[in-house]
């Protein structure tokens, strides 16, 4: 049983790193494009909420993995984006917006409410309705006896 | 040849299954009511079959018979044994064997042992085993047979994912899966109960132990899968939310509702509808997660779509299976009556309420995980993730932990709150104390400070029900229940913890240099090349010490690369602490000869893991109980039928030689 396999990006990763030779080379175009793949920010806030954001957004070319956890260079180049974006700054929705605008709802973890994904929030409420509604009568027959 | 046997005994026992069914049917409408007595050992030798067909492929695996297409698709010559044979079960068609195989032995096991209920019943808890059993069957005979044959023969096999190649992962299946099986067993008792209208005590202590054992099973596999993510996927996370973990979570939640509202049944004759449909809902659960693992709806619906053979074969399985259940319940339940009664106020009371809790917790992790899948479908993509789980069930589980503290406490049947209350102030306090503590840190979330408080208050209230005990005395199921209580306190207080106070570092450093993390001072000695048996890797020496007077501890991290199939793995170097644990990755290199490393210091990280051992154990010791008193009843009443035999024999004798 495959625990999130990523299959897409491992083997993206794999044809770049098949030989230790090309490792370095590797890495060296990674971090020309994107400078912030795989380094802090210097302000531990700003670096906090990036962190926070980057949890939330998923990696595009893995399955199920956040940017905050893949290995994968587009997941690397998102995580520079955000980084650069909140050193600039920028709110960390408005960057989600930005994302999302670009991408679609699918690059965010946290769904937004649309006409689409309503129910997802209307659920919990159906939820308690249901719970109180079952365990009012319930004890509302044990009560009477 | 061994591949044949192996598909030989499989075709048996399929056979087997067929005939157990229609034996228990005909015995049960009373048209063949002497076909009854064949059930049990056809049973027996069904699962036996099973387990040859299970040997079978096990034994072609560990030779790399490279002429059986699973083999060579997913095993490779080089691979060290114990990854070959636990290959056998990486793959679909084999775990999917396993599943079949497990779940006849058990069936096997059942009819050997249970002797408690009523013959009908049992017949029809048979009958239903072989029902569920023989549509796996279909199943991989016809979708997915595990002992196809490849001509020509290839010169080498394709290997096994190297994330795979692991000792965690190669347990962690085969115990979910005692798991899910565990409470197809469930299902079949609920099933004959209902078909026989023998729901009842005598029902629900028949069921028990095998709730008691799936959940066992499912704790430790969640539990390890946990695990093996957080150190083997090389960035620190130990949940995800992912659709494959909810398929396991499920399953879980619904058994743990399931066993506190059969010990209900089992002592209190109350919840019976209740319980039979837990039953129900549990075993729907393992199948709709083996669907989700198996089908391969997960990459993708259109994936799915584009070879729906296997997916659509456990669809029309799961449609069957738990649409046929859930009429049958809704044919029966008014039948059903509910039992005993009880007010709000009292154990039932509270575990009917932490019942609900779970059922909605339950809920929320279902629809969130089928809705993007439903979504797809209406041409949108749209990801359901950790933001969305995490309050949503939170909104579910707060209070379910506070009633948590509160019900073991509370008397059976009635009970008033005023009456446990001063031996919750402490509790209280601790919750409350927890709470200002997080506040006055800051810069910690709601869910956090909210999980650390209730571990605490847990934590103290999980032990109460032991006071005024005789220890000695105490019923070992009580151990059981105070210890998985106490481990639901223990992982919540690591999983806040890790949240609240986890420190990250990401740097680049060249041999030689040194960087901190959290209380950590840390130096890079040297990077070199190593070779495993079917891997090279690049591994860092780490020189780590705690605070400035610690010892100085060597930390290796590799980074893998496997050439079958070719693929790299970061092997995450992890040094634990009683209050934390440092992980530490080695990343590529730089062009200026820098390393890159990934550090982390996790505060009371292993706790969560720890904690699920405890869940687990706590079961174990229930389980224990109940089967040992179990067998103390059967030898008592043997002892008595032994008894009453010799007086009936004296008696006799007395009355020969009066005359």
């Amino acid at each position: 049983m495959t625990r999130r396999p990523a299959a897409l990006s491992l083997t993206a990763l794999s044809l770049a790193m098949a030989l230790w030779l090309t490792v370095p080379a590797a890495a060296q175009e990674e971090q020309t494009t994107a400078p912030f793949a795989y380094r802090q920010l210097d302000d531990p806030a700003k670096e906090q909420q990036a962190q926070a954001l980057m949890e939330t957004l998923r990696c595009l070319q893995c399955q199920g993995q956040s940017i905050a956890d893949s290995d994968a260079p587009i997941a690397g180049s998102m995580r520079s984006l955000v980084r650069e974006r909140i050193a600039a700054g920028e709110q960390p929705e408005a960057i989600r917006g930005w994302l999302i605008e670009r991408y679609g709802d699918y690059v965010s973890y946290a769904p937004q409410l649309t006409s689409l994904t309503w129910p997802l929030f209307a659920l919990p409420v159906v939820l308690i309705g249901l719970a109180a509604l079952l365990l009012r009568k319930r004890f509302r027959r044990g009560e009477a006896r | 040849m061994i591949a044949e046997l192996g598909l030989a005994a499989l075709w048996m026992a399929a056979a087997l299954a067929g005939l157990q069914l229609l034996a228990g049917i005909l015995a049960l409408t009373g048209r063949g009511a002497s076909l009854g007595g064949i059930v049990r050992p056809v049973a027996a030798v069904q699962g036996v079959l099973a387990l040859i067909a299970f040997l079978c492929l096990i034994a072609v695996f560990a030779t790399t018979d490279l002429s059986v297409k699973l083999v060579a698709m997913n095993s490779h010559s080089l691979k060290p044994l114990i990854f070959k044979v636990a290959g056998t079960w990486g793959n679909h068609e084999g775990s999917m064997l396993l599943w079949v195989m497990v779940m006849s032995l058990a069936g096997g096991f059942v009819a050997l042992v249970e002797r408690r209920l009523p013959e009908p019943t049992m017949l029809a808890t048979l009958a239903g085993q072989a029902f569920v059993s023989l549509g796996f069957y279909a199943f991989l005979l016809i979708a997915s047979n595990p002992f196809d044959r490849l001509s020509p023969v290839p010169e080498e096999g394709n290997g096994l994912n190297p994330l795979l190649q692991d000792l965690g992962l190669a347990f962690h299946p085969p115990t979910l899966y005692l798991g899910y099986v565990g409470l197809s067993v469930a299902f079949s008792f609920a099933i004959g109960a209902l078909v026989t209208r023998q729901v009842g005590p005598a029902f629900a202590r028949a069921m028990r132990p095998w709730v008691l054992g799936a959940w066992i099973f499912l704790t430790l596999g969640i539990t390890a899968g946990s695990y093996w993510a957080y150190y083997e996927l090389g960035w620190g996370g130990w949940w995800f939310w992912d659709p494959v973990e909810n398929a396991s979570l499920m399953p879980w939640l619904a058994a743990t509702a399931l066993l506190h509202s059969v010990s209900v049944l089992a002592s209190r004759d109350a919840l019976r509808a209740w319980t039979v449909m837990l039953g129900v809902v549990a075993f729907s659960m393992s199948m709709i997660g083996t669907f989700l693992v198996r089908s391969g709806i997960l990459t993708s619906v259109h994936a799915f779509a584009v070879d729906p053979q296997r997916g659509s074969f456990i669809l029309a399985l799961l449609a069957i299976n738990i649409g046929g259940a859930l009429t049958l319940f809704a044919l029966r339940a008014g039948t059903v009556t509910e039992g005993e009664r009880f007010a709000l106020v009292s154990r039932e009371g509270a575990l009917v309420f932490n019942n609900v809790m779970l059922s909605a917790i339950l809920g929320i992790v279902l629809f969130g995980t089928l809705y993007p899948l439903v979504a797809e479908t209406m041409g949108a993509k749209v990801s359901v993730g950790p933001p969305y789980f995490n309050p949503m069930g939170a909104l579910f589980a707060v209070p379910m932990l506070v009633i948590l503290a509160v019900g073991p406490m509370l008397r059976w049947r009635r009970d008033s709150f005023a009456r446990v209350g001063r031996s919750l102030v402490i509790p209280a306090m601790l919750v409350a104390a927890g709470i200002i503590a997080m506040v006055v840190v800051g810069g910690v979330g709601l869910l956090p400070t909210l999980g650390f408080a209730l571990a605490l208050g847990l934590g103290w209230a999980s032990v109460l029900p032991l006071k005024g005990r005789n220890l000695r005395r105490t019923p070992l199921p009580i151990w059981g229940m105070v210890l998985a209580h106490f481990g639901i306190a223990v992982s919540l207080f690591g999983m806040s913890c890790e949240s609240a106070f986890s420190v990250e570092k990401l740097v680049a450093v060249k041999a030689g240099d040194a960087t901190a993390v959290g209380p950590w001072q840390i130096k890079l000695d040297a990077v070199e090349p190593m070779a495993g048996p079917n891997w090279t890797a690049l591994e860092a020496r780490l020189l780590v010490r705690y605070g400035d007077y610690g010892k100085v501890t060597q930390l290796d991290p590799q980074s893998r690369s496997f050439w079958a199939p070719p693929q790299q793995t970061s092997e995450s170097a992890l040094l634990t602490r009683w209050n934390g644990q440092l992980y530490a990755v080695l990343g590529g290199e730089a062009d200026d000869g820098r390393w890159q490393l990934r550090l982390w210091w996790k505060p009371f990280v292993p706790l969560i893991w720890l904690g699920g051992v405890l869940i687990a154990l706590g079961g174990l010791l229930a389980l224990l109980g109940r089967v040992a008193s179990d067998l103390r009843r059967i030898f008592a009443r043997e002892k008595i039928a032994y008894r009453r035999g010799r007086m009936a024999d004296l008696q006799r004798a007395q009355e020969g030689e009066e005359p």
